[in-house]
Formats: structure tokens, sequence, C-alpha cells
């Protein structure tokens, strides 16, 4: 039987707020255990929630970057339930009325030019608190509670289930995590828990209208784990189906270890969270004036920029989805070009050499380069060590012919290890200056022909590839200094071609 | 000195300006009177005389500076008339280096680290603290009976409740133990035991007085305020306490109030609605009477009363012990013996060290009151109680606007009976949560309410008369009871036992 694959995912978002979400506590990650903690956090007889402004002009942000209805009241409710790193015994999150309805992100799907688009449509976002952590090391038997993440501000957005590969939502969490740091409200730092995905997958036989039942594989805190996860979970679940077994609902966690995925829990033991409006808040309200106010600050988004520079550049769509891969790209891309005017040759730089070199320098897990960093120049992450505005220069190197294309590639790469240095005096030092003093070209080019005229009578001959090889024999003889088009024409020349 | 356990906040003010006596030697007096006479009453959970003589030294000192004048070092604002007065906070209020216990085992080592709002405000006016009032656990409860400390004894007859939730304040009041008192009302918590007891004690308006650091009972409803002998002492209380607080998002932000400024107003042409709701089979004989003499005295002022309706008022107290459970439920989630408080001393599992310590730490009202609202928050019977009750509690609040239109305040009984024997509605929750038959709906509806002593009835216990006033209605209020107080001198009278 043919089965479909149905995927929706909820991601957590860390806000880059300052605070706390109702709290005035630091969210600074990797501090000592609950020193920031207030008394707030650590939910103390008596003390209230107050709703931090800044959280919500990112859920506004986001609303926004992703076509949604911005909820002109929006009601935070209490999800009741025990445990010991939930210090008040339930989570402030919203329910039946959540700040942000509905949007979608494009995504691409595939690489090259092959790839395809698709528009995965948002249920909604809303704003909730972060619980705490749970030691279970270093304890002897017992736990240790650190509530530093308690109170932190999350935004959960909500897919409806409608990716139908772990390729699919693979795109789509990148897309996402691209988007959310592109409008700033996320550090999008996936190994300190600022970006994590649950996925729901079910199966259906192909055709059938109503879904499976679905198991949700929570706390997905890399692309390569999300991808092993559901392409496990599915295999699962076909086998199980197909052997004869019913799919349960249940929550399961993937192992990385053994690649395979494992259920916490059932539906049977699914908590009875008695949601009710939280009374110590107020309902939030957001007026189209605070709204247009937001959306006056936001950034230009990446669909947006990508559809200008195929239109102004003439990119293709595929370069032009890569540059607009994150903002940090976008803006390097776009500093460069201002500088030298060459989008074309910029691009092919910045897609090529310069991604190239920060893979070098850092990767995630599937060697994909943390362009996404670029802008924010994280610490323990590499971003783009030289600068647009040399980037540029050496390319006007290139166009006003002062050095090669090959001559330009080693100037990147010394300027990659010593930012510092000056685009024309690394040109100048490596002596990778052209020569463009006609005479002496042709001299070189006289003592070529003279030395291979076996070539010479080869060419004469009608073998095109001889020709090839008399231009490289020139260029040999000039040490890559000469500017092989000026090469070209001279051998043409001087062989009556 | 002996005058001064009678004095009014003013007189006790002006004591101390004059030096007639300083704070050290009011606070001694009280002290000396809380020894003498709380084992017999139970009104306090946890004294501290250390604490409270180092405020009383420290008062002592900011009154060496002269009135209207800045202290040359700290900075202080100028004097309030309050500083150096000895009050009591109701236990629920969270107090820097006090334990504050809520009435509740599972809290009997709470030493807060922190000051609640109200407390906060009260110690800037220069008030000093004399101990942590006993209450009924969580505040859930009309006679005091539910506190682990033990019940409070009413001062008036020791063999009958004070009152619920802040029995404490009341009794403490009554027996003039301090000259006044914090308490906190979900349901009728300050007016029923100020009415049981003999006192003036003012719920303010939803959102009037900052809950942070006021321990929630039911988030909603909750609203701290100023228990003491007459309507001017609580007048000028509620001025130090009120004010907007933006670590609490229901803290209204208004101008600060002088609740003083209307005392002295004449009560010609007040329009006092009487509903006839409140005037039915479920009220004594003998309150009536004493509620009926009360507004005979009224008309006298110069007021005129007429007829209101309140229909939906014989549905506020099944919807109260939907929501106030409701939110109570979830407030105390929080102490699950985790992070301060008690924790069972032996357990196997997380989920046993939950249910041991919670079974342990909560008495069997509180308990009660989480699971009824455990019960109707969950999946399939939130729509049928919840929801209703939210409704409902629209509709209460719409007839209040519908009869504020006809009058200018709200009259009636605060309690259906005078004073109560320990145990006579103990074992019937039904009997004793219609206690608050007149108090709930104001809360359910926000409303700012009163009890003034208004006369005794049987066994020479106390009456109070509840008044309702409009949103933000205070000020209108204090007037009302102070001229009353002024023509009578029920307010005055003090039991015999504490003499």
């Amino acid at each position: 039987m043919n089965w479909e694959v149905v995927i929706g995912l909820e991601t957590h978002a860390q806000l880059r707020t300052k605070s706390k979400i109702f709290s005035g506590s630091s969210i600074a990650f990797g501090a000592e255990p609950n020193v920031q903690a207030s008394a707030v956090d650590i939910a103390l007889p008596g003390v209230l929630p107050v709703l931090n402004r800044e959280a919500v002009v990112c859920a506004i942000k986001f609303g926004l970057a992703v076509g949604a209805q911005i909820a002109p009241r929006s009601i935070f409710a209490r999800k009741n339930y025990f445990y010991p790193d939930l210090p008040k015994g339930y989570q402030i999150s919203q329910f039946e009325i959540p700040v942000v309805l509905g949007g979608g992100l494009t995504i691409r799907v595939g690489a090259g030019d092959t790839a395809t688009e698709k528009f995965v449509h948002l249920t909604r976002a809303h704003l909730e608190e972060d619980a705490g952590k749970s030691l279970h090391e270093d304890f002897h038997g017992r736990t240790g509670i650190d509530l530093n993440r308690a109170g932190t501000p999350l935004l959960e957005i909500v897919t409806e289930p409608e990716m139908r590969s772990s390729a699919e939502a693979v795109a789509y969490a990148k897309a996402l995590h691209a988007l959310v740091q592109w409008i700033g409200i996320c550090d999008g730092n996936m190994q300190e828990g600022s970006f994590r995905c649950d996925a729901n997958v079910s199966v259906r036989p192909l055709g059938q209208k109503e879904f499976g039942t679905r198991r949700e594989i929570k706390n997905l805190n890399s692309f390569r784990f999300m991808q092993q996860a559901i392409d496990f979970e599915v295999q699962w679940q076909i086998n199980e189906i197909e052997e004869g077994r019913a799919i349960h609902q249940a929550t399961v966690l993937f192992d990385p270890d053994s690649g395979e995925t494992r259920s916490m829990r059932s539906k049977e033991d699914a908590h009875d969270y008695r949601y009710f409006p939280d009374p110590d808040l107020l309902p939030l309200e957001i007026t189209a004036d605070w709204i247009a106010q937001v959306k006056s600050g936001l950034p230009e988004l990446p669909q947006a920029m990508k559809a200008r520079f195929e239109a102004d550049y003439g990119l293709s769509p595929y370069d032009a989805a890569i540059l607009t891969g994150s903002r940090g790209m976008a803006e390097y891309f776009t500093a460069a070009v201002d500088v030298c005017n060459q989008p074309k040759l910029v691009a092919n730089w910045v897609i090529n050499e310069v991604r190239r070199s920060m893979s070098e320098g850092a990767s995630d897990q599937e060697g994909e380069p943390l362009a996404s960093e670029v802008r924010d120049g994280l610490p323990g992450r590499d971003v783009i060590r030289i600068p647009a505005g040399k980037l540029a220069k050496l390319i006007s190197r290139i166009t006003d012919a002062t050095i090669s294309n090959a001559g330009a590639k080693k100037v990147f790469i010394e300027l990659w290890t010593g930012p510092d240095q000056e685009v024309d005096e690394v040109i100048e030092r490596m002596g990778l200056k052209q020569i463009t003093d006609t005479g002496a070209i042709e001299a070189l080019v006289d003592e070529v022909l003279a030395a291979n005229q076996k070539s010479v009578e080869e060419y004469r001959a009608g073998k095109e590839k001889a020709f090839n090889a008399l231009v490289g024999q020139a260029m040999k003889a000039t040490r890559g200094k000469a500017n092989p088009q000026q090469v070209t024409d001279l051998l043409k020349k001087k062989l009556g071609a | 000195m002996s005058d001064l356990i009678n004095s009014s906040l003013r007189e006790l003010s002006a004591a101390l300006a004059a030096k007639k006596v300083s704070d050290v030697e009011l606070a001694t007096l009280f002290l000396d009177r809380v020894e003498k006479f709380n084992p017999a009453l139970n009104a306090f959970i946890t004294l501290d005389h250390e604490k409270t003589l180092a405020q009383a030294r420290a008062a002592d000192e900011r009154l060496k500076v002269p009135k209207g004048t800045q202290s040359a070092g700290a900075g202080d604002p100028a004097i309030s008339p309050l500083c150096g007065i000895p009050l009591a906070h109701k236990d629920i209020f969270c107090t820097k280096g006090w334990r504050t216990t809520c009435g509740s085992k599972i809290l009997a080592n709470f030493v807060s680290p922190y000051d609640a709002n109200v407390v906060e405000k009260l110690a800037a006016a220069g008030m000093v603290t004399l101990g942590k009032l006993n209450m009924d656990e969580f505040a859930m409860g009309s006679s005091n009976e539910t506190s682990y400390f033990g019940p409070v004894k009413n001062p008036w007859d020791v063999s009958c409740v004070p009152g619920g939730s802040s029995g404490g304040s009341a009794a403490a009041i009554a027996a003039r133990l301090t000259p006044a008192a914090t308490g906190t009302d979900t349901g009728g918590s300050i007016r029923q035991p100020a009415a049981l007891c003999g006192l003036t004690g003012l719920k303010p308006t939803y959102g009037v007085v900052s809950r942070y650091g006021m321990i929630a009972f039911a988030s909603s409803l909750d609203q701290g305020g100023p228990m003491a002998k007459s309507a001017e002492d609580c007048a000028l209380l509620l001025s130090a306490m009120a004010g907007f607080d933006a670590r609490d998002s229901t803290s209204l932000e208004r101008p600060p109030e002088d609740y003083s400024r209307d005392l002295d107003q004449p009560l010609t042409g007040l329009r006092i609605g009487l509903p006839q709701e409140f005037f039915g089979a479920g009220m004594d004989a003998d309150v009536r009477a004493a509620v009926e003499t009360a507004l005979a005295e009224y008309r006298k002022l110069g007021a005129t009363t007429v007829e209101v309706r309140l229909p939906n008022s014989g549905l506020s107290v099944p919807a109260y012990y939907v929501i106030a459970p409701a939110e109570a439920s979830s407030n105390l989630s929080r102490f699950d013996g985790v992070r301060y408080g008690h924790r069972a001393p032996e357990y196997a599992d997380l989920a046993e060290m939950y249910s041991r310590t919670r079974a342990q730490g909560f008495g069997a009202e509180v308990k009660r009151r989480i699971l009824i609202g455990a019960y109707v928050l969950s999946h399939g019977y939130y729509d049928a109680y919840y929801l209703q009750a939210q409704k409902i509690r629209r509709l209460i609040a719409a007839d209040f606007v519908a009869a504020f239109k006809e009058c200018d305040v709200i009259m009636g009984p605060t309690s259906p009976s005078v004073a109560f024997a320990f145990g006579a509605k103990s074992a019937d929750p039904v009997q004793m949560y219609l206690s608050d038959i007149y108090t709930i709906s104001t809360n359910l509806a926000g409303l700012p309410g009163m009890s003034l002593p208004c006369g005794f009835g049987n066994n020479d216990m106390p009456v109070g008369l509840q008044i309702i006033g409009n949103w933000f209605g205070e000020a209108k209020m204090l007037n009302v009871a102070h001229q009353y107080q002024k023509a009578t001198d029920w307010h005055t009278r003090m039991p015999g036992g504490v003499k």
C-alpha cells in the first residue's frame, strides 16, 4: 500500500526580551542555578504576574511577518498540572483566544533549481511562559530544580497538519527558524533550547481523507534529529499498521543515540489541565495603533526581498532564496552590491566562497553553514569574517581586470584569515596583479608559440583542444598574472584565427 | 493610659505628637494586653516583641522631626498621622522576616522574605506591627474554626465564633489588643467578622488595594481592607493602604484619594437603597430589629430610603462557591512541598510527596474547596459550572448598576445572625456558606462594602449594618457610616471581659 505522511509542527521560540514574561528577572542563558529566579518566578505565596510588553511586541512582529490576524483581545489562561519545575502548579499560557491567528510561511523543498515551493498555513501562535529545569544528575538519587528558565517568554507556533514528508517538515522548521531571527524575536540557538519543535506525525493510506492517529514527538532540537525522528516514526507507524496493530495516541521522545522514538506517555495518562482564564492578568488588548507602530519598525521580510532580488538583480529564484536565507546573509549581500554594483558577481561569491568558508568555520549537524548567525556574531559561532565592503572591493578588482578570478580566490582566502588586511595590499603582496602591458604579453605569447610548434600544428589541423593547451602554456608562462582574455585574443590573432 | 485603648487613631496620633505617650509606650501597652488576653482569645498567631519595639523606636525617631518638615538625613516624607500607631496584620499578608502562615499547617514554618504592598505602605506611613493575626485557613471560613492554629474566640462571648475569615483581626480590635488591623474580604471576610465583633470594616472596590503579597484565595474576588473601631479610623487607614501598584495587574491606576475628605458631609438628601432580597426570611429577628432601628436613625439624619431590587442575588452563593473554589484550587497548587512550607517527612516518589504533603498540610475545608474547584474546572464540567457562574456574575453586577440608578448607597444586614456558638455550623458547610449570603454579591460585582455596628441582638451580641457603595464609592460609604457614628455610640462599646 502507498502511505501518505501527515505532519504538523508546534515550535517553541524563546523570545529575545530582556526579562521574563511575567517578572523582571533576566533570561540570559548559562547563569548559576536559581540566581535568575525572583519571588515571582519561584511562586512565593502572594506574588503576582505582570505581563512584559516586549513579549507582546515580539508576538505582534511575528503575526505581521506571517500575514496572520493579530487578536485585538486575547486571554491568558492557566494550565494546571503538578511538576517540581513548574513553581506555581500551573503554566500561564494562551488557550482559547491566542494572540496570533492564521497566517503562514512559504517553504522551499529540495535543492537547486528543481526545488519546489509550498505554503504552510499556521493555525495560531500564542504567548506562554517556560518551565524551569529538573536536574536528575549529580544529586545522588534526588532531583535538583533550577528555576532560572521558569518564566522565560515563549511563542508557541502551531501549523496546520500540512506537511507530507520529513523534508517538508525540516524545510518549514528552517524557514521558521530563519524568519524568527530575521525579525529579531528569537536568537534561534537550538543547542540552548531557544528554538525547539514538537512534531505531530501520522500516516494514512494515500487518498484517504481522514487523518490517521497521531503521535507527538517532543523536543526536537536539531534539524537532523527532526528528520531522523520523523523518518523513524513514519516507518514504525507503517509497520505497526501493516502488521495489523492500531496506532494509539501518545507522546514520544526521540533518542538520538538509538535513532528511535520511544513512547513517553499514552493518551490514557493525559492530564486534564483544567484551563481557565488567569484572574491575575487582564485580557491582552492590542490596538490597531500599536500594530501600526510595530509594523513601521519591521525590516523588509525575506519573501519580499527575494522577489526584489529576482526582479531588480535578475537573480535565479534559487540564488535569491539562498541569499535571503537569513537576514545577516541578505544584509551582507546588499551591502556588497551597494559598493560594487555587481549583483550577480556578488551573489556568486557569497553563495560559493563565503558560504564555503563559513561552513569550514562552523556548521550545524548537517554541515549547513550557520549563515543565520552572521548578524549576531554570537560567541562560539562563526561569522562572515570579511566585511562586505572588502568583498565588494575584491570583486571590483576582478571587473577592472586588476586580478583574475583565480587570483581573487587566493586573495579571498587570505582575507578570510586576516580580515584586517586591505584588498589592494594583499594583491600587491601576493603578486597577483595581472600583466596588462600588451608588449610584454605579446613577447611571452611568441615564446610559447615557438616552444609549442606541435600544438600550433594540431590547432591548424582543426584541433580546438590544442588551442586551450596553448592558452594554458601562456598563462603558465605569465604565472597566472596575465589576463586570460587578453592572452586568448593575442593567440588568436597570432594564429590568424 | 487606659483611655488610649479606646482612642481613635487621630486621638492616638495627637497623643503621640503631644508626647503624652511615646511610640514604645503605646506599643508596649498593646503588647501587654495581648499577653494578658490573647491566651483566652487566640487572636494572634505570631508575636515578635523585638521587631515590634524596634519599629516603635524607629517611629519615635521619626516623630522627633517637627511635623511638616523633612528629616535631615533619611529623606522621610511628611509624617503620616498613622506614624507610630500600632496595628496587626492578618496572617495572609506577607511580612518580611515574620512568619506568614495563612492559618495553615502547610505554611506553618514559612518566614516571608518580602513585604506585601499593604504591609509596605502601612510601614512607610510609620505604623508599628504588633504581630500576625489568626484567620481561617487560607481565608476559607466564616467562623475562624478552620485555622490550623485553633479557633479565635469572640471577645463578647468566648463560647461564640468571631466570624471569619478575618476573625483574628476582629477579635483583636474588639478586645482592644490593637487599635486597628488589616483584613481581607473574598466573600465577606472583613465585613462579617466586623459585624460579629461590633467593629467597623471596609472592603474596597476590587483593584483599589494591591493584592501583591496578599496570599491568594480567589484572585478575582480578594480585596484587602482596613478593620478598626470606627469609620473615621478606617478612612485614615484606607488612605494609606490604597493606591496603584505596578506589581498587581488588577490594581487600578487612579489618582490617590483622601478617603477622609467627605466624612463630615451631612446626609441630607442621601438615598438609601433597600434590596427586598436582603430583608427576606433568612434574617434573624434580632438582626432585623437592629437594622430597622439604624435605618430609622438614618432617616432622622436626613436620608430617604427606597426599595430596590437585586433579583439575581439569590444566585450569588452558588456562583461564588463555583468561582472561588475554582480559583483557589489553582492558587493553592504552589503549596507542593517543593520550595517552601511543609513537606511530608516520608514519601516513596514524587506523586506521594505531593499527595502526602498536601494531605498533611491542608485542613478539611481547604481540601473540600480544592476538590470543588478542580471538579468545576475539569473537562466536561467547565461550561456547566464555571462558565455559567461567570455569566451569573455579570447578571449580579448588572443588578447593582440598575439599583444604583435609584440610590446612593445600599443598606442591609451584614450577616443573617449574630455570632453563633462554636460547632453550631461547622458540621454543615452549606449553613456556614449562607453566613455570607448578604456579603458575597458585592465581591462578585467588585463593589465596595462595609459593616458598622448598629446595636445588639440575642445574648447581647453585636449586630452589623452593611453599607454597599457604588464602584469607587468608598469616601461616600465612609461619610455615611461616620455620620451615623457621630449620632450613635455602638462603635464605642467594648466587651466586658477584656476591660
